[in-house]
């Protein structure tokens, strides 16, 4: 687990520090292609440094979550390397294809689907894949089969003669990632896919992701979920005003901010005080606040590694039962990933378009390594 | 509105994806030769032509728009302006063909414009084809509105009475040349679309730039009734002498010079606004 070192070392401003030992191992262990090698990134639109300085290394086969805030520079940065963007500065290549120089490479192995409706909304579901069939050179009858075929494995069948502007939210997003994979892309670029779906709709678009995967495609995601990364990405880059600020896979990122919290709720309110004085002594964390009267809430010390977190819990728990203060039920969290931009950027992912507003009173970031480098 | 709920809840109803049909699906790598410059365009073209399908209502400015115009200014001013309406129209109609449809061409930019605003050509630029080709066809697309609003013109003028003398090869070559200006004038609208924020500022602009070349120029009245300084700006506008040449073409009169004159206006249009086009399509926002 070497990358696991490389966790929380670097910070905005000093990208020199970036490539991680762990990446680099990673890397030379697999001698195939880069799905994307980006290095110092820069798009400046007026005075504003859209991006700025971003470095990404996609391994090929995997899905590579790219989370932020709005305005973190993750639409740009996915722009910049689906060749929609001129760079202003760095470089990037995607499978060995500069994005400048070879532009046309590139077009032929990459899909976006973008954060609004890139298909058209006055035509068909069937009359945009049979557009696009065409523009990617398929005879007239063999669009027609394949809209007919990729309607039918998104479930849009029923819709395919329907005009696109009366679809629902989730079967719109259905006909964009179907449009994006006409062909099947060998990298695809998702830009907040699920970004205002329901539920069900969103899980229908996770399945799809992760039968993209299946397929073989490299699948880079962006969105402002936490837990979507979390659930979806095999490595999550967190980019905040146009740098990437952590690398790695999502159990090292939440490793990086300590072991996460022990929640224990006590059957008598009155005992909580004293739940909190040992939970505490025990774990040397430190309790917070919890509005739930008869529970305690304890925070893990960043010194407790991930994989030791459950038997450090329990043999809290059993100097609890010994101080005699009977518990109704416990859970142990692990952290989540808004802790982890928290702890990483000082302001939680929420007000990242508001950077004057400074680190958040609460800051769960005051056990954590990182704290100083954030700071 | 029924229906729409109906096939939702239809919809619901299944809710999950096959993932057996989705790796099928998936399965499906190998990539077509790419298709030539002109294969790619006529399918954007196609893509015109189902916008106007599926919404008739954008016809309603090349068809209506022309009708309105050429009644109001052959009985309004064909008394005052050219003896009598029947008279005036035989002077106007070619004018107010060129007016129309070079009004209709700023609809071009605009339509750019919602393309670009809805992320469609986000799409289309990530794909491996002759970059220009959404352009162009959108543009053969447009041709067909326009030649619909010259139809429609030229009709309507026959039923009111114009007889001209060229006959229906003037009429024809007449209407050729307004199509070619318009297409060559496009490109300053599709430049606009690309370079303007909203579409409310490229009908803004496109509007302040037409009215004043479709008004002060010879669709109206004869020049020689005008102030020498009108008639300056007027004389070298070129759709004064868009106007002179389908006039001369469709009244069979001598109209070489303003023929070679719209011709040179083409080129120069085309070859300045195109590549600035292609480029601002290249490098945009």
């Amino acid at each position: 687990m070497p990358a696991l070192l490389s966790i929380g070392t670097f910070r905005r401003g000093r990208s020199s520090r970036y490539p991680t030992k762990g990446c680099d191992v990673l890397l030379s262990e697999s001698a195939e292609v880069l799905a994307i090698d980006a290095r110092g990134l820069v798009k400046v639109f007026g005075n504003n440094r859209a991006v700025d300085g971003v470095d990404l290394r996609v391994p090929a086969g995997m899905v590579y979550g790219v989370l932020g805030p709005n305005g973190a520079g993750k639409t740009t940065t996915i722009r910049l390397l689906a060749t929609l963007l001129t760079l202003d500065g760095g470089s990037a290549s995607v499978f060995g294809h500069d994005v400048t120089t070879e532009a046309d490479a590139v077009r032929g192995r990459v899909s976006l689907t973008g954060q609004f409706a890139s298909v058209d909304e006055d035509l068909s579901g069937t009359e945009n894949l049979v557009l696009l069939a065409r523009l990617l050179g398929f005879s007239r009858s063999a669009a027609a089969a394949r809209a007919a075929e990729l309607l039918a494995a998104f479930d849009l069948t029923e819709a395919a003669g329907r005009q696109v502007k009366t679809f629902s939210g989730g079967m719109r997003r259905r006909i964009d990632i179907a449009a994006s994979i006409v062909v099947t892309p060998d990298l695809i670029f998702l830009d907040e896919p699920t970004t205002g779906l329901d539920p069900r709709s969103r899980n229908q678009v996770w399945d799809i992701i992760r039968a993209l995967v299946g397929a073989g495609t490299t699948v880079l995601l962006t969105t402002q979920y936490l837990d979507e990364a979390d659930k979806l990405a095999d490595r999550i880059a967190v980019i905040d005003r146009g740098t990437v600020i952590a690398e790695g896979t999502p159990s090292e990122l939440k490793a990086s901010v300590g072991a996460g919290t022990l929640r224990v709720r006590v059957q008598d309110p009155r005992r909580r005080a004293r739940a909190g004085e040992v939970l505490a002594g025990a774990l040397g964390g430190r309790v917070e606040p919890d509005p739930d009267p008869s529970a305690v809430l304890v925070r893990l010390p960043a010194e407790i590694q991930a994989d030791q977190a459950a038997s450090r819990a329990t043999a809290a728990l059993a100097d609890l039962a010994a101080a005699g203060v009977p518990i109704a039920d416990f859970a142990l969290g692990q952290p989540s990933l808004d802790e982890v931009f928290m702890a990483l950027t000082g302001h939680p992912a929420e007000d990242g378009s508001d950077p004057e507003k400074g680190p958040a009173k609460k800051s769960p970031a005051k056990n954590s390594p990182e704290k100083e480098d954030a700071a | 509105m029924t229906e729409l709920l109906k096939s939702e809840s239809r919809t619901a109803s299944t809710g999950t994806i096959d993932q057996g049909n989705l790796l099928a699906a998936l399965a499906g790598r190998e990539r077509p030769p790419r298709p030539s410059a002109l294969s790619t365009s006529l399918t954007f073209g196609w893509r015109a032509m189902l916008k106007i399908k599926h919404v008739p209502e954008q016809l309603f400015d090349v068809t209506m728009f022309p009708i309105m115009f050429t009644l109001i200014f052959t009985y309004l001013f064909g008394g005052a302006l050219g003896g009598s309406p029947s008279e005036y129209l035989q002077f106007l109609l070619p004018g107010i063909l060129v007016q129309t449809v070079v009004m209709i061409t700023m609809y071009t930019g605009i339509t750019l414009n919602v393309d670009i605003e809805k992320g469609i050509f986000d799409r289309v630029r990530s794909l491996p084809i002759w970059r220009p080709s959404a352009l162009v066809g959108a543009l053969i697309g447009d041709a067909i509105r326009y030649t619909i609003a010259c139809a429609v013109v030229v009709a309507l003028g026959l039923i009111l009475g114009f007889r001209p003398d060229g006959g229906a090869v003037g009429v024809v070559t007449g209407v050729l040349l307004v199509l070619l200006f318009c297409f060559s004038l496009s490109w300053v609208w599709t430049f606009l679309g690309l370079l303007l924020r909203s579409q409310q500022s490229v009908m803004g602009v496109s509007m302040m730039v037409l009215f004043p070349l479709t008004f002060a120029s010879s669709v109206f009245v004869s020049p020689s009734t005008m102030p020498g300084w009108l008639q300056a700006f007027v004389n070298i506008n070129p759709i004064t002498h868009l106007v002179n040449a389908a006039r001369g073409l469709m009244q069979d009169e001598p109209a070489g010079s303003d023929v070679l004159k719209v011709l040179i206006a083409c080129a120069v249009l085309v070859l300045v606004f195109a590549p600035l086009t292609m480029h601002r399509y290249n490098a945009s926002k």
